[in-house]
């Protein structure tokens, strides 16, 4: 068998295309995004026909994907831990209508979390749905899981959830390759309006229905927890762990001679879990210690008088389950010394917009013309302009035009002075969740300046296609959806756009805007911010590229390093003057307009 | 064999490519080998790391205190992850100041090569030097081959020459 050094998201693409998944949808989202990622890149290894898309949103992903598995082919719905917010609705129902194909939702969690807005869990989510979910525990674990999980969702005609987290996704393991099944399924639906248009009438049956197959799955043999005998010496204790907790405890254990010794459970299917287990559990044992992240989900269902986990305190109930964290808890359980953890000395340098990024110098005019305005931003790497000040509030996918509105009728009302209000919104996340929340502004008159940052990709996530580019998942060339028509059918009156290089255009149009939100007769104003992202080689390329350097006016006030925050800019050693890191500036010039005394020059004038 | 990697820098040094050549070089002699790596937000030039544990492994991150060796690109990240290292563990640091560990000024030598972004390689061109690593460097070479893009071969194979010395 050939083997292959790949990413956990890899292994999970490739796994699906081995298990003939023949539609495959997502939102691109970190940890989850390489998942689709590998299924267009290893395209051509599948046997059968397979449609690829990065959809619009969570929700109409799993959509599409589900009415797939309506035709009896195998689908996947692929999204981070929050995006099974935005697909909540459709995925709940789905619960208890189920599907006929088999169908997967991958749905990638992110304790710690190291690029989300919370560490939800999703295993908790699909207790609350009366969804099986799996959790792996490495990237090999998780490709090897996909051909039975679609076997069970099958058996079972249910959606089933696989659970990789971060430390999952992004680990490179060598993994060996199956070959692609050959499924050679035709699209066969047939309508059943008391199963998939199921009216209140007919959901108790199917409700119970479903709380039975629940109770058959814990049941099945393939899926119970798996267990390592220990030697005897620790009676009447065992460890219990799902997930990526689970791998680093074997290594701990391994690291402390302590293999082998103590009874050791690994839970795959972490909900149903077969009532027999933990009775056994109760039974057994007078202690046990359970490790999981992020949410004490196995400790809950377990209830065990003797558990130590999150829930009793003996493990910490937030952030990742760090190795070091499992050695504490680990050492402590078994009462054995343990020695001190020596802390990291300092702390890393926090994450900025890149050097020669667009939305920069748009967050700089902003704050500059708006000195006193609400900045509600939204869920893109333009999140980092709250390093700038410009941005105030970041909540969740299209949530800032919708809270911009907010704003405004509680100041409105009180019938004083009212602060401008400019909200900036990516344009993959205005397609995302951006239009209802526009033409809800629209609508009630909520008077907003709504900025879109337009630099034509999705570019946190390395970047996706988005809709107005007219480029598919793959390259695939599809119709353009433009933004300004968009935004006019939502009806909005004022709508302008820039590239934000053009500093004093911009300013310009945002005090246009801010009067057009304060007319009579006026509204929201929306001014399109268009750069293309930086990370783009072609980007790159296309724009000149003039060597930026500081002159001897520098007084070294600091205000390009506080205010602008361009990593390519910093202080010297005694904070006199300013420097510029040649090997990071990309030239862009967006800096020279800002230094008070006209110190940031070109090098050659 | 069993060995313990952490590689630390900012998003944007090349932190990825080089924890994927020292990953392929095992994958290529047939040792088990798992990765962790940073992805997403803290790519936008923040600090990042990737641990590699080579050998039989479950999970690709390391405990405070466990690793071998340490090759630092963003020498005042020595600071947030000196503690992962043992205490006689290796550190390969790219600095051109004087302090703790083995010091070279990748980026400067880099520079020279046309690019400082391959200060990564030079300290891997280092690191060999030194036999830090369990790789050789015809493995490396053989690795850089596999997985530059092919018109930067040549240029990626002289930084790894470069530290060599």
């Amino acid at each position: 068998m050939t083997k292959e050094l790949m990413m956990g998201n890899d292994a999970i693409g490739r796994g699906l295309i081995e298990a003939g998944c023949q539609v495959a949808a997502a939102y691109p989202g970190t940890p989850s995004t390489e998942i689709l990622q590998s299924i267009i890149n290893r395209k051509d290894q599948a046997k059968s026909p397979l449609h690829v898309e990065w959809s619009v949103n969570e929700k109409i992903a799993f959509e599409v994907a589900l009415a797939a598995s309506y035709t009896g082919k195998r689908s996947v719905a692929v999204m981070k831990q929050v995006g099974l917010n935005v697909a909540a609705d459709p995925f709940m129902r789905t619960a208890y209508l189920g599907v006929k194909g088999g169908m997967l939702t991958v749905v990638a969690d992110d304790p710690g979390p190291h690029s989300s807005q919370n560490e939800q869990d999703t295993r908790l989510f699909c207790l609350q749905g009366r969804v099986p979910v799996i959790d792996p525990a490495s990237p090999a674990e998780a490709k090897a899981l996909i051909e039975p999980a679609y076997q069970l969702s099958e058996q079972y005609e249910m959606n089933i959830v696989l659970r990789p987290t971060t430390r999952v996704c992004h680990s490179r393991q060598s993994v060996e390759l199956e070959a692609p099944v050959t499924l050679d399924r035709k699209s066969t639906f047939e309508p059943d309006t008391g199963r998939w248009c199921a009216t209140p009438a007919f959901l108790p049956a199917i409700h119970k229905n479903l709380n039975a197959k629940l109770e058959q799955i814990a049941k099945e043999a393939d899926w119970q927890p798996r267990f390592a005998k220990g030697d005897g010496r620790r009676p009447k204790t065992a460890l219990i762990a799902s997930g990526i907790a689970y791998a680093n405890l074997v290594d701990l254990l391994d690291e402390l001679g302590l293999t082998g010794t103590i009874d050791l459970y690994q839970v795959v299917l972490v909900y149903p879990l077969n009532p027999d287990f933990i009775n056994h559990l109760r039974d057994t044992y007078e202690s046990i210690l359970i490790l999981e992240e992020t949410y004490p989900v196995l400790e809950m269902q377990l209830a065990h008088p003797g558990a130590h986990g999150k829930q009793s305190g003996a493990l910490p109930k937030e952030g990742e389950l760090s190795p070091d964290r499992l050695y504490t808890a680990l050492t402590n359980f078994l009462g054995l010394e343990a020695e001190e953890i020596a802390p990291p000395a300092g702390k890393g340098q926090r994450p900025s917009l890149c050097p020669g990024c667009p939305h920069r110098t748009a967050f700089y005019s902003i704050k500059k013309c708006f000195p006193d305005g609400i900045f509600p931003s939204d869920i893109g790497c333009y999140t980092l302009g709250m390093n700038l000040a410009a941005v105030h509030t970041v909540h969740c996918m299209g949530a800032c035009i919708s809270q911009g509105a907010g704003f405004y009728q509680s100041y409105k009302q009180d019938g004083g002075e009212i602060p401008t209000v400019v909200v900036t919104i990516g344009d993959s996340t205005f397609f995302h969740a951006g239009i209802p929340a526009l033409i809800n502004a629209v609508f009630q008159d909520a008077r907003i300046i709504v900025v879109i940052l337009d630099n034509a990709t999705t570019a946190m996530t390395g970047g996706q296609p988005v809709p107005h580019m007219g480029i598919a998942a793959g390259g695939r060339e599809t119709k353009a959806i433009a933004i300004e028509p968009l935004v006019q059918a939502c009806g909005v009156d004022f709508i302008e756009s820039c590239d934000p290089y053009d500093q004093d255009r911009f300013e310009n149009l945002l005090k246009n805007a801010d009067a057009h939100t304060r007319k009579e007769d006026g509204g929201v104003a929306v001014l399109i911010s268009r750069h293309g992202c930086l990370m783009d080689p072609a980007v790159r390329k296309s724009q000149d590229r003039p060597a930026v350097t500081i002159s001897d006016e520098c007084i070294g006030c600091g205000q390009c390093v506080e205010e602008f925050e361009c990593p390519a800019l910093s202080m010297d050693e005694g904070n006199d003057i300013a420097r510029v890191d040649t090997d990071r500036c990309h030239g862009c010039g967006t800096c020279i307009a800002i230094c008070p005394v006209e110190a940031i020059i070109e090098e050659d004038k | 064999m069993k060995q313990q990697i952490v590689v630390s820098g900012i998003g944007g040094q090349g932190v990825l490519f080089l924890t994927r050549v020292i990953a392929q070089v095992a994958v290529d002699r047939g040792i088990p080998v798992l990765t962790s790596e940073s992805h997403g937000m803290a790519q936008r030039g923040g600090t990042v790391l990737s641990t590699l544990k080579i050998g039989n492994f479950a999970a690709p991150l390391i405990r405070t205190g466990q690793a071998d060796v340490a090759l630092v690109l963003w020498d005042a990240n020595l600071k947030v992850h000196r503690s992962l290292v043992k205490k006689d563990g290796t550190l390969i640091i790219n600095s051109a100041t004087a302090g703790e560990g083995e010091r070279i000024d990748g980026s400067e030598i880099a520079r020279g090569i046309g690019k400082a972004v391959l200060a990564n390689l030079v300290l891997l061109g280092r690191a060999v030097h030194k036999e830090a690593l369990f790789c050789t460097r015809e493995e490396c070479i053989n690795a850089i081959t596999k997985l530059a893009p092919p018109k930067f071969i040549g240029q990626n194979l002289a930084a790894f020459e470069s530290g060599l010395k």
